[in-house]
């Protein structure tokens, strides 16, 4: 089976500092892999480096597209790099609001991703956001509310409506669950289990939070410092860690 | 079906001093279809430690463990994910529980994951909730406020909606009154003539002895204090 995304050996400084360096994982159609590590690791700056929003210095980030198979998404150019972040692609911000438009209605947030990808006829449009609210558990008579009356988990809810509906393959979500209240997370966490599964959607997920990768990763992968000191399959990463860090961290003697 | 060459395993404490654990050395140990091997030995002689080592919860540092053609000490995540899927079933001593899903979507879970129906796969998970006494009102709550014996007997129907090839047990028969237990112990015996090969752990002795074909005694392999 072909990689849906094969890192070599990627690094990232800002100036003599290092953002991340030396990762590299290839990761499967269907599977969820999970980043852990403590503040200034360099979790969010990897996410960055594989969704094309940051330019790593070194390394090679290779996508399994629709039309050529794998090529580099560093290298690419720049209309076909945004045309992927549009279609195969899919980017969930830790804050709501970096991820939607706040003074678009919910249904535009939605609507707006499909006209992006050529769907032109308003009817269907309107209902396929209809649809994608529903499955989101944001009912029809909200549709036309900007996300700014709606709830912190209701907006979270709504940016993933709006990332999801295109059919992504690959969903890259930063802390998507950071800032909101328990009841809420689980319910978030619920909502993100099914429409992974359903929609076979391979996810790279940076938290701080142990129990949301034990709930959504097949996969773990640990940071400390920008590098990557532990790896494998979640419940053994959790279960058996190796690394003195891995070990800290899972004991909770130290919590990020 | 379950081949275990010459398996070791320590665990090592970073964090209390580098303080190292032996647990055992040199243990193999080979399972056919059909049969029933039991686990045997003092408390920390190691059993449930094998036992999630077959099922790559626990990392394996030297030697070999074959379930079918797959070698759980060097596989990749991908594959382990896959093995147990649809090779390898593991029923825990605690039920894990996500929250908000229902006790019938708990059990369907692993025929829905290999490509079974949603109506066939609730028709198999009610028929299983039956049989072990679970009452109607409760399948469409989360298992969380269950009581133990509740969720230990919904924990075993998810481990047996599915026919594994193989199949761990720990402690499947723990809190569980007479009927429950003989209904599990029946369970295991079907699972057996269907050609599963099942490793247990039991501290009930009689459960172990009319079930299991054979015992595999920990201790001799055991490095720690247990030995
Ligand atoms: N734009 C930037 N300019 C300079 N240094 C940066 C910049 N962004 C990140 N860094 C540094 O790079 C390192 C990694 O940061 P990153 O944001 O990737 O960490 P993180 O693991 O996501 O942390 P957190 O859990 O706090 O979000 C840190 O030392 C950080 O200070
Ligand atoms: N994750 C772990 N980290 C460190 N040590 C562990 C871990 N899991 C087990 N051990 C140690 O390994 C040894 C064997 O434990 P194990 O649970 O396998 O024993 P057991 O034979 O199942 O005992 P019991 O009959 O009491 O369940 C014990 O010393 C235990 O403390
Ligand atoms: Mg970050
Ligand atoms: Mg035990």
């Amino acid at each position: 089976m072909t990689p849906l995304l094969q890192v070599e050996t990627i690094a990232k400084f800002y100036g003599s500092r290092i953002g991340c360096a030396d990762v590299s994982f290839d990761l499967y159609p269907g599977e969820v892999m999970g980043i852990v590590g403590e503040s200034g690791s360099g979790k969010s700056t990897l996410l960055n480096c594989l969704a094309g929003h940051l330019t790593p210095d070194r390394g090679a980030v290779r996508f399994d597209t629709r039309a050529q198979g794998l090529r580099d998404t560093i290298t690419m150019s720049e209309p076909e790099r945004r045309m992927l972040g549009r279609t195969d692609w899919a980017f969930v911000h830790q804050h709501a609001r970096d991820g939607l438009r706040m003074n678009v209605s919910a249904g535009g947030n939605v609507g707006e991703r499909l006209m992006a990808v050529n769907a032109r006829h308003y009817g269907d449009i309107r209902n396929e956001a209809i649809d994608w609210l529903g499955r989101v558990e944001i009912t029809e008579d909200r549709i036309d509310d900007r996300p700014t009356a709606f709830s912190g988990g209701m907006q979270q809810r709504l940016q993933i409506a709006r990332n999801l509906v295109t059919g992504p393959r690959l969903v890259f979500m930063d802390e998507p669950t950071g800032g909101l209240d328990v009841s809420v997370q689980a319910r978030l966490l619920d909502l993100l289990r099914g429409l992974v599964r359903e929609m076979n959607l391979s996810a790279i997920i940076v938290t701080h939070d142990l129990a949301v990768v034990r709930l959504l990763a097949d996969r773990l992968m640990v940071m400390k410092d920008g590098h990557v000191i532990e790896t494998g399959l979640t419940d053994q990463v959790l279960d058996d860690p190796q690394h003195a860090y891995t070990q800290l961290l899972v004991s909770s003697v130290l919590q990020v | 079906m379950i081949s275990i060459e010459n398996v070791s395993k320590s665990f090592v404490l970073h964090n209390q001093g580098t303080a190292e654990i032996p647990v055992m050395q040199g243990a193999s140990l080979t399972v056919s279809a059909g049969e029933c091997v039991a686990l045997v030995g003092a408390s920390g002689a190691g059993k449930s430690t094998l036992m999630r080592m077959i099922y790559g919860n626990y990392l394996t540092a030297s030697g070999r463990i074959m379930v079918g053609d797959v070698d759980v000490a060097r596989a990749a995540p991908r594959e382990i994910i896959q093995l147990r899927r649809r090779t390898l079933g593991y029923v825990s001593q605690f039920l894990r529980v996500v929250p908000r899903v229902s006790t019938l979507d708990v059990v369907a879970e692993p025929l829905l994951a290999t490509g079974t129906d949603a109506d066939a796969a609730r028709t198999q998970a009610e028929t299983l909730l039956t049989r072990l006494n679970i009452p109607q009102r409760l399948w469409a709550l989360s298992p969380t406020t269950f009581s133990g014996g509740e969720q230990q007997r919904v924990n075993i129907a998810r481990g047996f909606a599915f026919p594994y090839p193989a199949l761990l047990l720990d402690e499947p028969t723990a809190s569980l009154d007479p009927t429950n237990r003989a209904t599990v112990l029946a369970m295991i015996a079907e699972a057996k003539t269907r050609g599963a090969a099942i490793i247990g752990i039991f501290h009930d002795h009689a459960a172990r002895d009319e079930i299991c074909d054979r015992q595999f005694d920990m201790t001799k392999f055991t490095m720690g204090p247990a030995a």
